[in-house]
């Protein structure tokens, strides 16, 4: 593989890291629901959810090392500047990461609500954040790199941000959008999940409830976030560091990439037909098809933002040091290498599969 | 922005979250290798009280998995958060073996976790006894990769410099993951897990005994946790000889600072106990102590291996000199990697300013320049030699706390395992009311912790000022934060992991108090 092959093959595994934490976002929907749910069926569903979030944990853990190692530039760049953002999202998998442990534990000094608090906080916040934080993808962020400023021993920061440091796009409503977006998809995903692993009929008929209102305003954040990202103008890239602005840039990637499309359109079908047969045809196995096509949408995303000569992660505070899978990555030898490595994730994936099915069976 | 006081705030803040996370790590490391043995035993055996034992531990690994797990994930996005200038200029490098560790092995620790826990009935007998071991092999996989990072770190090689992409880049990844420091690195950190998680073991036991509660339970469980911590202690002895010579070699200023030695000698004794001079400046005349008791020739033993041999001390360093083998070597002095570092930078600077213009020869004649005194570029960040000299008493007091508690460890660990095969009506026996064995116990386990924290103290404050040695001082590798940012997070996640702490202290002592069930078999 040569260089430039090897920086889309990683923006590929990006993707479907990307494509799979935002799946397994529905154990954080899950615990976005969390009190609203009745007191005798609260603790069937936080079970279901209680053994997969570490695979969730272990899924953006691994998406964060990749992105390290395969688009150093912009793991500096992103969470180096937008700290607010990122450390708000650490601090709810924080929380999260020993509420589902101690909870019910004897000698639980913080009783049982702090901890479904901090799992509440968490089931909002890393959706809403992680799915702003993704839409900057499209939208761009405040920023500059100069990476000369190395050789300035007063002054050796290459990335620099304005002052508001990544809270900014939280007064952008296109980022807003997206990411209530992504949270009523992670509410959608867990009331189908909810509907599949618990087979109280109590407890599915309150989950048909409660999917008849997240999925209508999913469906409807969905299609306005549709709109606004194909009417959405962003750079292009005519050299490393050269760029032009282009109308309707998402709209046009879609048009030259056919499989990003019909990836979007499958899995926008799919999502609807899982929401579609839950309700209406007391489906217990929408989670699948669910899961299966936000995969495919995430994925098809993750590709209009990168290939086709496209920046994914634009400046607006300086076009120039806008981000692109060509001059943010690793070097040609470590890519090289890390594919080697990648060649086992069939293999891990495998195992989890088979751990996945014993354990839901 | 204020950058030196963002840069301690950072350091501070990375500092806060790795020693409440390394409270937890080694007790996983080691209690994942003691649960699976006594898996082993009960898989073999099939003797319900081995169930008993394994279960009971399990929890407790349980509740300590949690907050290990959830303290971690923040040092992982630091680096990029508050460290965003090493992310790019050592990403390349780096980033491989954190997201190494991702795939391989905290996804089989986090996917075997489950079955631990909630695969008893759904998985055989054997393939459950499979599922504890990868947890516990995973989680030394995971501390490999790590420690392989943090060793790069001390000790970069597999790497050169790119000035056309102003950053490093990897040439080596056999040389990165293989380096011999990490290698002694590993073993060191790994096995003083399995240390802690022994005195863990035998003081949560001892508590048992010291109630007359669980007897045979208790003394089935020191016998484990005893021996496991045992092995432990005894191989991070040898490693630490090992990482001993390793420091020597890459970071003398790091043995120096560990020694509070100034001026070197041949035959350089070690001190045993000492107090440090504070007054004592790197330039004067002043006594180093106020007072010691060094054994003769010691440091140059551990250091070289050799009684005789020269351990440079920090006025030596600075000033270049060193002896190998009988014979003078000089090494750069400070002042003058400070100048050559600078040069360096105005090469690289010179360079970027020809490529902006197109110019190939005053590119060429810019990278000509800058490859010879590349190695000094991080001193290119000083101005004055004693800024690259780390804080001597924070790393000589904790250097030396450690090696005193880890003898005591070994004494205390070998005469359990002795007791408990040998002896073991001596564990209950009291002295004037006093439970002996238990209460000796009871000092050990914080004991054990405090020379877990002292070993990483050691290891990061003695490389100060670097990021990475020679290349990168911590001032250039921070973000472009406010002190009030970072000061903000630091006390938001000091509070939280301070809770969480007692949440979790409280939660465990609850489990032993409950102590073991009696258990079913299982498939």
């Amino acid at each position: 593989m040569n260089y430039q092959l090897l920086q889309e093959y990683w923006w590929l595994l990006i993707s479907v890291l990307g494509s799979l934490l935002v799946f397994m976002l529905f154990v954080q929907g899950g615990q976005s629901m969390i009190p609203q749910m009745k007191e005798e069926q609260r603790e069937d569903m936080i079970y279901t959810i209680a053994h997969r979030w570490e695979l969730t944990f272990t899924v953006l853990v691994t998406f964060g090392g990749a992105f390290f190692a395969s688009f150093p530039l912009f793991y500096s760049t992103s969470f180096g500047g937008a700290y607010w953002i990122w450390m708000l999202i650490l601090f709810g998998f924080v929380v999260q990461a020993v509420s589902f442990k101690y909870r019910l534990s004897d000698g639980n000094i913080l009783g049982r609500k702090l901890y479904d608090i901090f799992l509440f906080i968490n089931g909002i916040l890393a959706p809403l954040l992680l799915g702003g934080a993704v839409s900057t993808f499209f939208f761009g962020s405040d920023f500059t790199v100069e990476k000369t400023n190395l050789t300035d021993a007063a002054a050796p920061v290459i990335s620099q941000w304005g002052d508001w440091h990544g809270l900014e796009v939280l007064l952008d409503w296109r980022v807003v959008m997206f990411g209530l977006m992504v949270l009523f998809l992670t509410r959608v995903q867990a009331n189908l999940w909810f509907l599949n692993q618990v087979k109280d009929e109590n407890t599915a008929e309150w989950n048909r409830k409660q999917l008849r209102v997240n999925a209508p305003v999913f469906v409807v954040l969905f299609l306005a976030t549709t709109a606004v990202l194909l009417t959405t103008g962003s750079y292009e890239t005519t050299g490393l560091h050269e760029f032009q602005w282009v109308d309707n840039k998402y709209l046009n990637n879609f048009i030259a990439m056919p499989a990003a499309l019909i990836s979007f359109l499958l899995g926008t079908l799919m999502v609807l037909y899982a929401v579609f047969a839950a309700l209406f045809r007391k489906s217990r196995k929408g989670i699948w098809f669910s899961g299966l096509g936000t995969v495919l949408v995430v994925l098809s995303l993750f590709w209009v933002a990168g290939y086709n000569d496209t920046p994914y992660y634009p400046s607006y505070a300086d076009m120039e040091s806008s981000l692109t899978i060509y001059n943010s990555s690793s070097s040609e030898f470590t890519l090289k290498t890390m594919s080697v490595v990648s060649l086992a994730i069939p293999f891990v994936l495998a195992y989890i599969a088979w751990v996945w099915y014993k354990l839901t069976k | 922005m204020d950058i030196i006081n963002v840069v301690e705030w950072s350091r501070a803040q990375f500092a806060l979250t790795a020693c409440y996370h390394w409270l937890f790590v080694p007790l996983t490391l080691g209690l994942g290798i003691i649960v699976a043995v006594m898996e082993t035993v009960y898989y073999r055996t099939r003797k319900q009280e081995w169930l008993s034992l394994t279960k009971f531990w399990m929890t407790l690994f349980g509740v300590n998995f949690a907050i290990g797990v959830a303290t971690g994930i923040i040092l992982e996005f630091e680096f990029g958060t508050n460290f965003s200038n090493y992310s790019w200029f050592v990403g390349d490098i780096f980033g491989a073996p954190l997201a190494i560790e991702g795939i391989f092995a905290f996804f089989c620790e986090s996917t075997f976790f489950a079955v631990m826990f909630f695969g008893w009935k759904k998985f055989s007998a054997g393939q459950h006894l499979a599922a504890t071991w990868l947890t516990a092999f995973g989680a030394s996989l995971s501390a490999w990769w790590i420690l392989v990072a943090n060793s790069w770190m001390q000790y970069p090689v597999g790497m050169e410099f790119s000035a056309d992409q102003m950053r490093n880049v990897m040439v080596s990844f056999r040389d990165v993951a293989l380096s011999p420091v990490a290698v002694n690195k590993f073993i060191h950190a790994v096995t003083s897990g399995w240390c802690l998680a022994g005195a863990f073991v035998v003081c949560v036991s001892g508590w048992f005994l010291m109630k007359k509660r669980n007897v045979d339970f208790a003394v089935k469980s020191i016998k484990v946790g005893g021996a496991v911590g045992l092995a432990g202690i005894l191989l991070c002895m040898f490693s630490g000889d090992g990482s001993a010579v390793e420091v020597t070699k890459v970071q003398p200023m790091k043995l120096a600072a560990m020694e509070g030695l100034y001026e070197g000698k041949e035959g350089t004794p070690l001190v045993g106990f000492g107090i440090l001079n504070t007054e004592k400046q790197w330039n004067d005349d002043k006594d180093p102590m106020l007072f010691e008791i060094a054994i003769p020739k010691g440091l140059s033993i551990l250091g070289r291996h050799d009684a005789n041999a020269f351990i440079p001390g920090i006025k030596d360093i600075i000033e270049g000199k060193d002896i190998v083998d009988g014979k003078m070597v000089n090494t750069v002095p400070y002042a003058e990697r400070i100048k050559r570092g600078k040069a360096a930078q105005k090469a690289l600077a010179a360079y970027n300013e020809a490529k902006k213009a197109g110019d190939a020869a005053g590119m060429a004649k810019a990278e000509k320049e800058l490859k010879p005194d590349y190695k000094y570029f991080g001193y290119g960040y000083f101005n004055d030699v004693k800024e690259a000299i780390p804080d001597v008493a924070m790393v000589f007091y904790p250097f030396h706390i450690m090696v005193a508690v880890g003898g005591w460890l070994l004494v205390f660990l070998a005469a359990t395992v002795f007791l408990s095969f040998k002896r073991r009506g001596w564990l209950s026996c009291r002295w004037k009311k006093i439970s002996v064995f238990p209460l000796l116990a009871f000092v050990t386990l914080p004991l054990a912790y405090l020379c877990s924290q002292c070993g990483w103290i050691v290891a990061e404050v003695g490389r100060q000022p670097w990021a990475i040695q020679d290349i990168m001082p911590v001032q250039a590798a921070v973000s472009s934060l406010s002190v009030g940012q970072v000061v903000t997070t630091f006390v938001i996640f000091g509070l939280l992991f301070t809770i969480l702490l007692c949440a979790e202290i409280n939660i465990m002592i609850k489990q032993i108090k409950k102590g073991p069930e009696v258990q079913e078999h299982v498939n």
